[in-house]
């Protein structure tokens, strides 16, 4: 027997496991629609790339990744894309998010796949490559991608310990038991895959001591391997990526660390059965394994589930009966949350669905005075005073708080479980949380601003005549082309704007001529995707721009990643992910802060030299990319733009919009395509008229000031 | 469908409030029995009148602080303030005593700094200090323990009698052994026990059987997990060690031996149901090792140097006053960190 240790705190609460265990996995079969969310992972939302109407087969990929921590969205089954729009989803903030809709035809037809059967003798990048692909994801609950955990090891250090957690701490959720249980030779097959990939030492596959038949099962799968099946008693939360580590290896994550600092990497079960299928067959992650609980419903079990597919038809395959139910929860009853609607869809990490009666999680009493009985501390895994953090929670002392170690807390709520006096202890620590990073935020940035601007302040002296020189060598090839576009009615505008316009139409028209896969009009333009297209139309514009200027754009868009990978940050904390998730962005974080620095230099040291150097950041960039920040560059010359310029820009755009969509409602009313296509067709274009209005109204104001 | 949004955990413990301060309340049992045996029934009758003068300040405090009452006085805070008051004042303590001594608990200890969770002193131990300062005679009259003496305790009747009726029925009192071995300046411990008969076998008729009595409850309520270990052994451990430093093995200064330190007065009453009051007392296990030990320290200190027989409420305020400092060295060490210490040593991180 491996030695095993204890975490601190801790509590039992009732199981209530042996309901869903019953049975077999079931397969839940094909609903008619199915909802995709973009953002089913940790990072940036994917992009779609399928049109309204597009037919897509089983396993297509439908949505691609947008930068380095995302992943793919692969179509469930075959069928049609019928809408691409913002759906309620099971998101702890309760919001909307853009979805891809598929219309299922019931064939269930697969495109075209294959793994990589000898992946033996198949190299890391390969491996990492189709995991990536699959579009996996950590499928415990945080859904961070499996492909950015498993690559490059952030702080350098080498792995020598990987860990399989088959712990499922959670009470009710019995989705990694019955994978266990039934598919252990997958769980292996798949570990066998990471074992490749992080090279560990050795590898532990640790587990609760309530599953006796998983163990088993996993036992016989791992004999003749060198993996060890560790088994521990239950506890909750021994599943907690922390805790787990501390279990099976004595060790602690340092606080603000990353598993990876201590030599470990953890994953999930369900992650590595996906990680199988993904590079032995090819397939995408498209299913998974789903609790369906409580006593709301009448047969508690596992479904084998497609992506996408809405509770309700889970609840109904179990015989659930709506007047019993007084809260849906994604998620165990200690950590999960409850969910709006139970249309919502099935994602990456929905691990369970929890359908009580009001008598099996009667909703909290009113709290109580705290008496300081320290039983919240007994409980907590993290050795918090959570008595105390409350205190300072209440009195809004935030300093005492990031003294109490606040942001150590995993929010897993042993805590309130375990209070007398009934009081949301988790409640006010997500609140706190999020009140002391906004404060920082705060007071960081008007500390970076001051920095930044004392900076450019001298930059802009130095290079104030060379740039002046440039810009109007600039301003002067451009007039003459902007005259030339003066048809398109902006002949008002400024260089950029019209180049923008040119290459717009210029698309439009390359769109006719050949039937290129394009965003359908119906999804709304996300900012990036404009700067993208933004970028596409400058590129003439800027393709006599100095070095100096590249460095420059770089910079900016460096800090623009910085800016939006802080605010992603504040948000997952606010929402209270999973410490892993949160160290992950701020790994990410830490990253980008040298290259930064290094982007700062060269900018300074070109507005010194003035002589061309390659940016340090261009290797990895793609061309896109550097169109980007080629845009950028350009934007910051038109930065004399005048207010009443920038919103007539807007309007021409939203109007070009607009005619577009229309042209396309023509076209398909009288290809006579489906009605779900013409009436999504319709409901852009509604959406487009308002804010077409508004940026009249804007032009008009803004007209109107200046004559006033 | 109206589905209901609420914040993770769903679950909840078993655990409430009000089902703590019941456990405390059983848990006197046992001592209070063993008082009952060897004094009559006079403790009963003063937790009888405790409790009901308990609910109504704490009615009184609720009304004039404008606070739902019915889920206060629910809580059984106020009877657990009153009972354990009541257990240790002097069997058959005039009424008045009484009142004033659980009014002033409740209202001016525990309502006046905010109530339940906010008082940052044990209520019980400051209504009895207020009174022991006001009232010495009073609270220092205890009744004479069954079969010393040939001594007859008097009946329930009597008892009610003596409450509400002070003097109204001849009743023996006797002087404690604490205050016996205080006031002892000559003799040899032997010859002490000798002459007084209420020393009996360890530590005094009666009050060694209450004191197992309550360090039986006390246990009790460590297996049901209402509090941890760590104040209560600190506290005995730290008093059998002061006394076992300083017994100079039974001459005339002696301070009396450890066992008879442990199981005399108020010691296991104080270690398992007055220093537990966790609103007054340090809040980590680390720190209330610190605050049981000073007690003891204190406790013996007092009893042996100072002006009182017995210490545990003065050790007990005392330490109350530096819980706040206990905890602000003591905090633990958090997963992932280092080290604990003191929270503002870990301020920059
Ligand atoms: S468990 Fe609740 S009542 Fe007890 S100390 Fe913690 S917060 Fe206060
Ligand atoms: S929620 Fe935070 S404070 Fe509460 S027990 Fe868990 S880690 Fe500790």
């Amino acid at each position: 027997m491996r030695k095993i240790w204890d975490f601190h705190g801790g509590i039992h609460p009732p199981e209530n496991k042996h309901q869903s265990l019953t049975q077999p996995i079931r397969r839940a079969g094909i609903p008619a629609e199915l909802v995709l969310p973009l953002n089913q992972h940790i990072g940036a939302p994917a992009e779609p790339i399928v049109e309204i109407g597009q037919k897509v087969l089983k396993g297509e990929c439908v949505a691609r990744p947008a930068g380095f921590i995302s992943v793919p969205v692969h179509a469930p089954t075959s069928g049609t894309v019928t809408a691409v729009e913002e759906r309620q989803v099971a998101h702890p903030s309760g919001l909307a998010t853009e979805c891809i809709v598929i219309t299922s035809d019931l064939e269930d037809r697969w495109v075209e796949h294959a793994g990589i059967p000898d992946w033996t003798s198949a190299d890391k990048a390969t491996l990492l490559a189709c995991i990536r692909d699959a579009g996996i994801a950590g499928m415990g609950g945080a859904g961070f991608p499996t492909a950015v955990k498993l690559g490059v090891n952030p702080r350098g250090g080498s792995i020598d310990t990987l860990v399989l957690n088959g712990t499922e701490c959670e009470p009710y959720i019995t989705a990694d038991h019955v994978l266990m249980r039934e598919r252990a030779e997958e769980v292996v097959a798949g570990t066998r895959i990471l074992q490749k990939l992080v090279e560990p030492k050795e590898t532990l596959l640790g587990v609760e001591d309530n599953k006796p038949d998983a163990i088993e099962a996993l036992r016989r799968a791992c004999e003749g391997t060198d993996m060890d099946v560790v088994v521990f008693p239950t506890k909750y939360p021994s599943g907690g990526e922390k805790q787990l580590i501390e279990i099976l290896t004595g060790r602690q994550v340092p606080s603000g660390g990353l598993p990876a600092d201590i030599g470990v990497v953890c994953q999930n079960m369900g992650t590595a059965v996906a990680v199988y299928r993904a590079v032995v067959h090819g397939e995408p992650l498209i299913s998974r394994i789903t609790t369906v609980t409580g006593e709301a419903v009448a047969q508690p079990g596992n479904f084998d589930v497609l992506l996408g597919t809405p509770m309700s038809f889970l609840l109904e395959l179990s015989g659930f009966s709506a007047d019993r139910l007084q809260r849906l929860v994604m998620g165990g009853p200690m950590m999960g949350f409850t969910i709006p609607d139970a249309a919502v869809p099935v994602v990456k990490t929905t691990n369970c669905i929890l359908a009580p009666t009001e008598k099996e999680l009667p909703p909290p009493p009113p709290a109580q005075p705290c008496i300081r009985c320290g039983l919240c501390a007994e409980a907590c895994p993290a050795s918090l005073l959570p008595q105390q953090l409350y205190w300072f929670s209440r009195g809004k002392e935030y300093e005492k708080l990031e003294a109490h170690n606040l942001f150590d807390c995993i929010e897993c709520g042993a805590c309130s479980y375990a209070c007398p006096s009934n009081i949301p202890l988790v409640q006010y620590y997500r609140a706190s949380k999020a009140e002391v990073t906004q404060l920082k935020r705060d007071q960081a940035k008007s500390e970076h601003s001051k920095t930044r601007f004392e900076a450019r302040q001298e930059r802009l002296q130095r290079e104030a005549e060379e740039k002046e020189a440039q810009r109007r060598a600039r301003k002067e090839a451009a007039e003459a082309r902007a005259r030339q576009a003066a048809e398109a009615g902006s002949a008002e505008q400024d260089p950029i704007q019209a180049a923008i316009e040119r290459a717009q139409a210029k698309k439009a028209a390359a769109q006719e001529g050949e039937e290129t896969p394009q965003r359908p009009a119906v999804a709304q333009l996300d900012p990036a995707q404009l700067a993208i297209e933004r970028a596409k139309a400058a590129r003439a514009v800027s393709a006599d721009q100095s070095p100096a200027e590249k460095a420059r754009a770089n910079l900016e868009r460096l800090q623009e990643r910085l800016a939006k990978s802080e605010a992603k940050l504040t948000a997952s904390r606010e929402q209270g992910a999973e410490a892993t998730i949160i160290d992950a962005l701020e790994a990410a974080i830490e990253k980008l802060r040298p290259k930064l620095e290094v982007a700062q230099q060269e900018v300074d040291a070109l507005g010194d030299e003035a002589q061309p150097k390659p940016a340090p950041a261009a290797e990895e960039k793609d061309a896109a990319q550097l169109a980007i920040e080629r845009a950028q560059a350009a934007r910051a010359a038109t930065a004399d733009q005048s207010p009443g310029e920038k919103a007539q820009a807007n309007l021409e755009r939203l109007r070009q919009r607009l005619a577009k969509s229309e042209a396309k409602l023509a076209a398909s009313r009288e290809e006579g395509a489906d009605d779900s296509i013409i009436d999504a067709l319709e409901a852009a274009i509604e959406k487009l008229r308002p804010k077409l209005e508004a940026a009249q109204r804007e032009v008009e104001e803004l007209k109107a000031g200046q004559e006033a | 469908m109206a589905l209901m949004r609420v914040t993770s955990p769903h679950a909840h413990g078993p655990l409430s409030t009000a089902r703590v301060m019941q456990t405390v309340l059983l848990a006197c049992i046992p001592g209070v029995a063993a008082l009952t045996w060897f004094f009559g029934y006079g403790t009963l009758v003063n937790i009888a009148w405790a409790c009901l003068v308990g609910l109504a300040s704490e009615a009184i405090a609720l009304k004039l602080r404008r606070r739902p009452m019915g889920m206060y006085l629910k809580d059984y805070s106020a009877l657990v303030t009153a009972t354990l008051l009541a257990i240790a004042m002097p069997a058959y303590a005039p009424w008045w005593l009484i009142l004033v001594g659980v009014s002033f608990s409740i209202i001016i200890a525990k309502h006046l700094y905010g109530g339940l969770g906010y008082n940052p002193f044990n209520p019980a131990m400051v209504g009895y200090v207020v009174l022991l300062i006001s009232f010495p005679v009073e609270m220092t009259s205890w009744a004479a323990p069954r079969g010393v003496n040939a001594i007859e305790v008097p009946g329930l009747l009597d008892a009610v009698k003596l409450c509400f009726v002070p003097g109204s029925v001849d009743a023996v009192t006797m002087a404690t052994p604490l205050d016996l071995l205080k006031q002892n300046k000559t003799l040899a411990v032997d010859a002490l026990w000798q002459q007084n008969p209420q020393f009996g076998r360890w530590a005094g008729v009666g009050w060694e059987w209450a004191s197992l009595g309550f360090l039986a409850g006390g246990l009790w309520m460590l297996y049901r997990r209402i509090y941890t270990w760590h104040a209560p052994v600190a506290m005995l451990a730290s008093l059998t060690l002061m006394a076992a430093l300083f017994d100079d093995g039974g001459a005339a200064r002696s301070t009396g031996s450890p066992l008879f330190h442990l199981l005399s007065g108020g010691t296991m009453f104080g270690a398992f149901f007055i220093i537990t009051d966790p609103v007054s007392s340090a809040v980590s296990n680390l720190g209330r090792l610190v605050f049981g030990a000073l007690i003891g320290v204190l406790v013996f200190l007092i009893r042996s140097f100072g002006n009182y027989p017995d210490a545990v409420a003065f050790a007990v305020l005392i330490m109350n006053f530096a819980a706040p400092f206990i905890d602000y060295y003591t905090q633990p060490r958090t997963y992932g960190h280092r080290q604990g210490g003191t929270a503002s040593r870990k301020g920059a991180p």
